[in-house]
């Protein structure tokens, strides 16, 4: 029996307009929200260690009231239950703030493995997954491009710059996984209907046991100071081949002195 | 003058031009000390600004993944209290300087492309949100732990002391976690390094998988060679050289798309080049939105033709 939590985050659709609010965060209102991408290969692999055995898939989310959509996807996809970690205190915090509100959901919950995603699309620092280990004082695992699960040793594979690892943890342990570790899987119509019926629990920071003055935009380590959208690119020259596209492209490279 | 850490990659004994980069930027914020991790220190250290280099030679840093490298950056802080922590942004530079600044209480910024320094406040410079935002932020708490991606700035050549401090840390059980239990170094391409690279060259989807017109026009530009993610998929190309979101950022001086049709994780990972020219057989891909100077043909012809010219040129 392997009880998974997979910590997934509801993000701003990054295909849409993305942009900061006057308090310089992340707009999370005025575009539409999803489940990370990225996070549903953690969703993905969680599913495939538990149907390879025997177990349970717990999803947790920290953000607001519309964050819930991002557990429903995941209970849509196989998962078994979900929390959501929901707090007015919460909006704006950093990655420090959020791996303790993290950490702390985790620990209230019934855990074995704990996955993650490589990095959310809109903050994208990458650096949460790391940070819960670190506060729950477990191993981490992360950028894992292959996860097997071995009774209660995880390996993984990496696939760093300059090296490929294979590295091996036993016990509980934080794993991130990255877009290599296989597609995610798409909702059955069976999934989307199971899912109406799975629990997703409403928590506040008072049933964590964390503070306001812990969390949030006025409690964060760091902080925006201004924002700027890059300049639009001066519209480019384009020709259409005509026997002489390579030669033309030369001669641009040339006036640029890249040739 | 204050004390800046800086934490050096130097694989095999030769410090990354992020590296370097690091110690031109430190710099600017106070005298540079370099930390590194193995049995060597390379001279390039005090050539580039080192004053001090503390040296950790321990093989507990090569048996696991991240945690001992950290708990030994945070004593250091602790026992230095340096004005500033500057890493190279990589995965693993990324996570050691979360973990420092988590437990020296510390503001972390990731990612910067530039670090300006005016009295006692250090400003980073980001690009968010797929290169179409650029963001000032600042640390409001603790010493900044910062991490800088490579080309922020140019390796300045600084001679300095370079005194080298052998420091040693007793690594905590918690910290021997995760142990690496095989370790494969990537084979070379003899290309220059993607991220580090000038001239970008990459193939896509319409390669249709034979990427060596792609390869022979990087070459003739002495550029590095990248690739889309359907390439990558498609097994193509390595995943070390997909350009995007989930894969490199790159920021060259010219970037070559050619068979690209510029999705947004793509654009996320490029778009911040300073010229960008594409090859592509549709004249309505997103690409063209953003190119200098763009190609409407097929990169079968178009590509060969040009390499031929390069080299002619070149004589
Ligand atoms: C979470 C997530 C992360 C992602 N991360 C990345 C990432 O890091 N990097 C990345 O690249 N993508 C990433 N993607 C995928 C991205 O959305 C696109 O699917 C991908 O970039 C498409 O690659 P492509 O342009 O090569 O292929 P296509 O979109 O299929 O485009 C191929 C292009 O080639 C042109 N073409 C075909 N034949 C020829 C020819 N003979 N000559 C010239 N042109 C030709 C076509 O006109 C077309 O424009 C990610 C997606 C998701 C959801
Ligand atoms: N608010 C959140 N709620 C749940 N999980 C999160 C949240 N923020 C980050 N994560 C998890 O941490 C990973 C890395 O996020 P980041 O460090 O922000 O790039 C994501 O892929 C998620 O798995």
């Amino acid at each position: 029996m392997t009880k998974i939590v997979v910590a997934v985050k509801y993000v701003p659709d990054a295909t849409a307009d993305r942009t900061f609010t006057s308090d310089n965060t992340v707009d999370r209102e005025g575009v539409d929200g999803l489940l990370s991408e990225l996070d549903e290969y953690a969703v993905e692999q969680a599913l495939q260690v538990v149907e390879a055995g025997e177990g349970e898939v717990t999803v947790v989310t920290v953000g607001p009231d519309d964050a819930a959509d991002a557990v429903r996807k995941a209970l849509q996809m196989g998962a078994d239950a979900g929390v959501h970690v929901v707090d007015d205190s919460i909006a704006g915090s950093d990655a420090f703030a959020t791996s303790l509100v993290l950490a702390k959901a985790i620990e209230k919950l019934e855990y074995d493995l704990v996955f993650f995603g490589m990095a959310s699309t809109d903050a994208g620092m990458g650096v949460v997954p790391t940070l819960v280990a670190a506060r729950l004082g477990l191993p981490a695992v992360t950028f894992a491009s292959e996860v097997t699960v071995d009774g209660d040793t995880v390996k993984i594979r990496r696939d760093g710059d300059a090296a490929t690892q294979e590295i091996e943890a036993t016990g509980k342990i934080v794993v991130s996984v990255t877009d290599q570790t296989g597609e995610a899987r798409y909702p059955s119509f069976k999934g989307i209907m199971a899912a109406k019926k799975k629990p997703i629990d409403e928590w506040s920071l008072a049933d964590l046991g964390v503070e306001a003055s812990e969390v949030g935009q006025d409690n964060a380590w760091t902080a925006v100071e201004s924002y700027e959208p890059r300049p639009p690119r001066t519209a480019g020259e384009i020709v259409t081949d005509e026997g002489d596209g390579g030669t033309k492209l030369v001669e641009f490279l040339a006036s640029k002195k890249f040739v | 003058m204050s004390e800046v850490l800086v934490l050096i990659d130097a694989p095999e004994g030769k410090v990354t031009k992020p590296s370097l980069e690091l110690l031109t930027l430190a710099r600017r914020i106070g005298e540079p000390s370099a930390v590194v991790f193995g049995s060597e220190v390379p001279s390039q250290l005090a050539e580039y600004g080192a004053e001090k280099v503390y040296q950790l030679d321990d093989a507990v840093y090569g048996e696991y993944l991240v945690a001992p490298k950290a708990e030994a950056l945070t004593q250091l802080v602790a026992d230095k209290s340096p004005a500033a922590l500057l890493v190279p942004a990589t995965t693993e530079g990324k996570e050691i300087g979360a973990r420092v600044a988590l437990a020296t209480e510390s503001g972390l910024i990731t990612d910067a492309v530039d670090v300006t320094v005016a009295g006692d406040t250090v400003t980073t410079t980001q690009s968010v949100f797929a290169g179409n935002f650029t963001v000032d932020a600042k640390v409001t708490q603790g010493a900044p732990v910062i991490a800088v991606k490579p080309n922020s700035t140019s390796p300045e050549a600084a001679s300095a002391a370079g005194t080298v401090e052998a420091v040693s840390f007793d690594v905590t059980d918690a910290g021997k976690g995760a142990k690496i239990t095989s370790s494969k170094p990537k084979e070379a391409s003899g290309r220059p390094e993607l991220t580090e690279a000038a001239i970008v060259v990459s193939g896509g989807r319409g390669t249709g998988g034979d990427f060596s017109e792609v390869e022979a026009l990087a070459d003739s530009l002495g550029a590095a060679v990248g690739a889309s993610r359907a390439a990558v998929d498609s097994g193509w190309y390595p995943h070390s050289f997909q350009v995007g979101q989930t894969g490199k950022v790159v920021s060259p001086q010219l970037y070559v798309a050619n068979g690209i049709s510029g999705a947004i994780q793509h654009r996320a990972g490029m778009q911040t080049s300073k010229t960008i020219v594409a090859v592509n057989k549709d004249e309505e891909a997103p690409i063209f939105e953003l190119v200098d100077f763009g190609v409407v043909g097929d990169l079968k012809t178009v590509l060969p033709q040009a390499t031929e010219a390069i080299v002619a040129r070149k004589g």
